[in-house]
């Protein structure tokens, strides 16, 4: 009836995940039973949960991302804290504990964190940078959306039923098949890929490999067992072929958001941007061809090795463009220490350090030695953290004005950048010499006296990181607390060059009472330039029209709730139950196919009220002389 | 707003497009030529987006394929290539049948839609019932998915292959009913171009299957 479900799945014995988990799930309630009190509960489900606006989910990805980069991040602090207390000891991680750890750290790190930010700031900007009202398929963002949520919230859900993967954050055969792997923490992992995988079409290869390993684990295939003429190298291939990309698809909307921020807090427009494009294209061209340099000890002979560590650092050449871009945009601006140029500053500094980490362990022979090494570790992290996350942080100080109409207090902004920064690189810098020490990754003890004050400077570093991590959650308490005093009453609090500037802050459901006239690649300043030197606004009050905009559905909700329920049935082969949830998630297509209509109106007093209270204060803006 | 910079090229990249000494409306409303795209453009467009994606997991499955079969030596079974030849030609004449309801439709014919459409599900019903067969006839016979490598590749891909005509006649029932509840409205035209992209897709994939999978057993 249960499949494999017995209450033995629930770790009784283990009080660390149990009052993880408690603490977790009071909370939940606690927030739910105060929506409820408040009678906040209409507006949530209407305005968020079923909303298909592109601005909304944008903020929700953030907010997921947010959330489980506190979860992740406790992991990392449990393994600094467990590396501190292991030596010549055991620690208070169980080996098992500890292998599920850092599993879940990488997976819930790049797959529940980093794409679900960037996915986010997109979602929310790249609409209204393009002066458009919604993104081309408002329903299905919305089912991503709740799709990549579902797979989180399985991830967690293994915290206490069961268990997670034990295998690092990429399931390697032959380790996670079915024989070395017989437990259920690999099948949470799958399922929980394959989840949010559907959510997001780019993953076709991701999501064939890791189903092949499906496969392998039900139904008894061998795609990569070592018997039977499979080959588990072939999976560490389809897994990178992906994989190597996606720190592309990671790294790239972060260049993004430094070409806005750095543009913007330097007043100058962006330097090289013909060069900023092509040095993108070869970037995506080149991710393709480099996917070897994760594994040259597979033993592929030089020739192979040799033409994959060349690739790799011809890799380094556009994004060198890109940095010297940045730096020749700073050149001869105006440029403003705010938090959100801080986080940029930052990045253009760790991230050349970690490229050049990089193209050290790109040389073949270098790399036979620094191989699974905590170089490795340091230098995935410095390019991560440097690259993705500085790159979230930016563009979460940046466009927060602009998706809550009131910006982020700077001071607390400030403490959390610097903690953060000398944080990082008091956490990760010792791992490059641990990794030269031949300390290698993914250690649950260790006896060598000559690593232990290295992994003490490490686990100090976690901690300047988690002071960072306290301010920027006083920054969010402090700015709701000061809002009024932080209000942004122009929509463009920054001095923009783009056009979500050009409209309210938070922006109208419809974005753009008239939709812009677009002309070169800095809109928005040519209309204010020119709005400033005749000091009033361009365009005379326009003949406001109706707009229509997509219609709130549940779809998203309601077949991501059916994918938990799949994923969670088919982790413990609990086979009917994964037939109802099938039969669900058709059914909430049914239902959503078969509506008449699509699309609400907002009537053309209300686009012409919204509008009229955004002319009136950008035009006594412009009377002051702004 | 304070802190202006004085420096303010208008064009830095002289990209021609933002000429102000010229420019005397910016309140033109729209998006240059043409406006935005048609609905009709846009959802196309994206389906295309999706099938490419959905041909990059097929190309992952051949690699594969490609990878085990250059690895089994001589474990291929004997395939029963009649069976082949009908499934085969169920599965195109159902595209040419899926093409003559598009046409149908563009007409504005519900009656001449619907039935090109009921052929084209019964024809792709044979092409799975086929395949089935095929499949419980190799498993029967102990090559199955579980016998081996090779195998494992041949079910997952040629599987995956048949998963998609399977999710193609449930979505065809469902829009033959819409279509009938609701008339060929815009939106349901839509979806039947949706539709037959992936239907026609599918069979260029069954192409390649039907070359690499099952003709290449016979090269020397």
């Amino acid at each position: 009836m249960f499949g494999r479900l017995t209450w033995q799945a629930i770790p009784w014995s283990e009080p660390i995940p149990l009052i993880a988990a408690g603490v977790v799930g009071l909370g939940l309630a606690a927030i739910v039973a105060w929506v409820f009190a408040k009678g906040y509960a209409p507006y949530i489900w209407k305005e968020w949960i079923t909303s298909v606006d592109h601005k909304r989910i944008g903020v929700m990805y953030c907010l997921l991302a947010l959330v489980m980069l506190l979860r992740g991040f406790s992991d990392a602090v449990m393994m600094r804290s467990q590396q501190v207390l292991a030596f010549h000891g055991g620690g208070y991680l169980p080996p098992d504990h500890y292998n599920q750890i850092f599993s879940a750290h990488g997976t819930i790190m790049i797959f529940f964190v980093a794409m679900p930010f960037v996915i986010g700031l997109m979602n929310f900007v790249v609409p209204l940078q393009l002066g458009i009202r919604d993104v081309a398929f408002p329903t299905l963002n919305s089912v991503s959306f709740w799709l990549t949520a579902a797979g989180a919230l399985l991830v967690n859900i293994s915290l206490v039923v069961g268990e997670f993967a034990r295998t690092g954050w990429l399931p390697y055969p032959p380790l996670s098949e079915l024989q070395y792997s017989p437990g259920v923490g690999v099948d949470y992992y799958l399922w929980s890929l394959q989840i949010s995988g559907a959510g997001t079409l780019l993953s076709g290869i991701n999501l064939v490999t890791t189903a092949m390993l499906l496969l392998d684990r039900y139904l008894g295939f061998h795609f990569f067992t070592n018997e039977m003429g499979g080959n588990p190298m072939m999976f560490v291939n389809l897994i990178w072929v992906w994989g190597h990309p996606e720190v592309y698809i990671l790294v790239l909307p972060a260049f993004g958001v430094f070409s806005e921020v750095i543009s913007t807090f330097s007043g100058k427009p962006l330097f090289g941007y013909r060069s900023m494009v092509a040095a993108t294209m070869a970037i995506c061209v080149l991710s393709w061809l480099v996917w070897l340099h994760h594994f040259f000890t597979m033993g592929a002979g030089a020739d192979v090795n040799g033409f994959f560590g060349i690739m790799t650092m011809i890799i380094a050449v556009p994004t060198g463009v890109k940095v010297y871009n940045w730096l020749f945009t700073m050149y001869g601006g105006k440029v403003r220490f705010e938090p959100p140029m801080l986080w940029s500053i930052g990045f253009m500094v760790t991230f050349v350090i970690g490229g050049m980490t990089g193209v050290l362990m790109a040389v073949p022979p270098a790399d036979f030695v620094l191989h699974n090494s905590l170089f490795l570790v340091a230098h995935f992290h410095n390019v991560i953290i440097g690259g993705v996350l500085f790159g979230a942080f930016a563009g979460y100080n940046y466009w927060f004005p602009k998706a809550f109409g009131f910006r982020l207090d700077e001071k607390w902004g400030r403490r959390a950048f610097w903690l953060w920064f000398v944080g990082f690189y008091t956490a990760f810098m010792p791992l490059y010499v641990l990794g030269l020490l031949g300390m290698t990754r993914r250690m649950q003890h260790f006896d060598r006296p000559e690593w232990y004050p290295w992994v003490l400077v490490a686990a100090a570093g976690a901690g300047l990181i988690t002071l960072g991590i306290c301010a920027q959650v006083i920054q969010l308490a402090v700015s709701i607390r000061d809002r009024a005093l932080l209000r942004d009453i122009t929509g463009d609090p920054w001095d923009g060059r783009t056009l979500e500037w050009a409209t309210a802050s938070p922006p109208p459901a419809f974005n753009f009472a008239v939709m812009p006239n677009v002309k070169g690649e800095e809109p928005y300043w040519g209309m204010k330039t020119k709005a400033r030197e005749l000091a009033h606004l361009l365009t005379a009050e326009p003949s406001y029209q109706p707009i229509s905009v997509p219609r709130n559905t549940a779809t998203g909700v309601v077949t991501a709730f059916f994918a938990v329920v799949i994923g969670f049935a088919m982790i413990w082969r609990i086979y009917w139950l994964a037939g109802i949830g099938f039969i669900g998630v058709y059914a909430a297509f049914v239902v959503f196919a078969w509506r008449d209509r699509s699309e609400e109106e907002i009537p053309a007093a209300e686009v012409a009220r919204r509008d009229r209270e955004n002319r009136l204060v950008r035009t006594s803006a412009l009377a002051k002389g702004a | 707003m304070s802190a202006v910079s004085s420096f303010s090229p208008v064009d830095p990249n002289h990209l021609g497009h933002n000429d102000l000494s010229r420019e005397t409306e910016w309140d033109t409303p729209g998006r240059g030529e043409g406006g935005p795209a048609s609905k009709s453009v846009i959802v196309s467009y994206g389906f295309w987006i999706f099938l490419l994606s959905d041909i990059v997991m097929f190309s992952a499955f051949f690699a594969s394929f490609q990878v085990v079969a250059g690895n089994a030596n001589g474990a291929a079974p004997r395939f029963d290539l009649s069976n082949l030849a009908v499934e085969t030609g169920c599965l195109l004449l159902s595209s040419f049948l899926c093409g003559m309801a598009s046409l149908c439709a563009n007409r504005r014919r519900l009656f001449g839609t619907e039935i090109f459409l009921l052929l084209t599900g019964i024809l792709g019903a044979v092409f799975l019932t086929l395949e089935i067969r095929e499949f419980v006839g190799l498993i029967q016979q102990h090559q199955g998915p579980a016998d081996g490598a090779y195998y494992s590749a041949f079910f997952a891909l040629v599987g995956c292959h048949g998963l998609h005509v399977t999710v193609g006649l449930l979505w065809l029932g469902t829009m033959m009913a819409q279509i009938a509840a609701k008339g060929l409205r815009p939106d349901m035209l839509r979806r039947l171009t949706c539709f037959s992209l992936f239907w026609h897709a599918l069979d260029i994939v069954w192409v390649a299957i039907f070359s690499l999978v099952y003709l290449m057993r016979f090269a020397p």
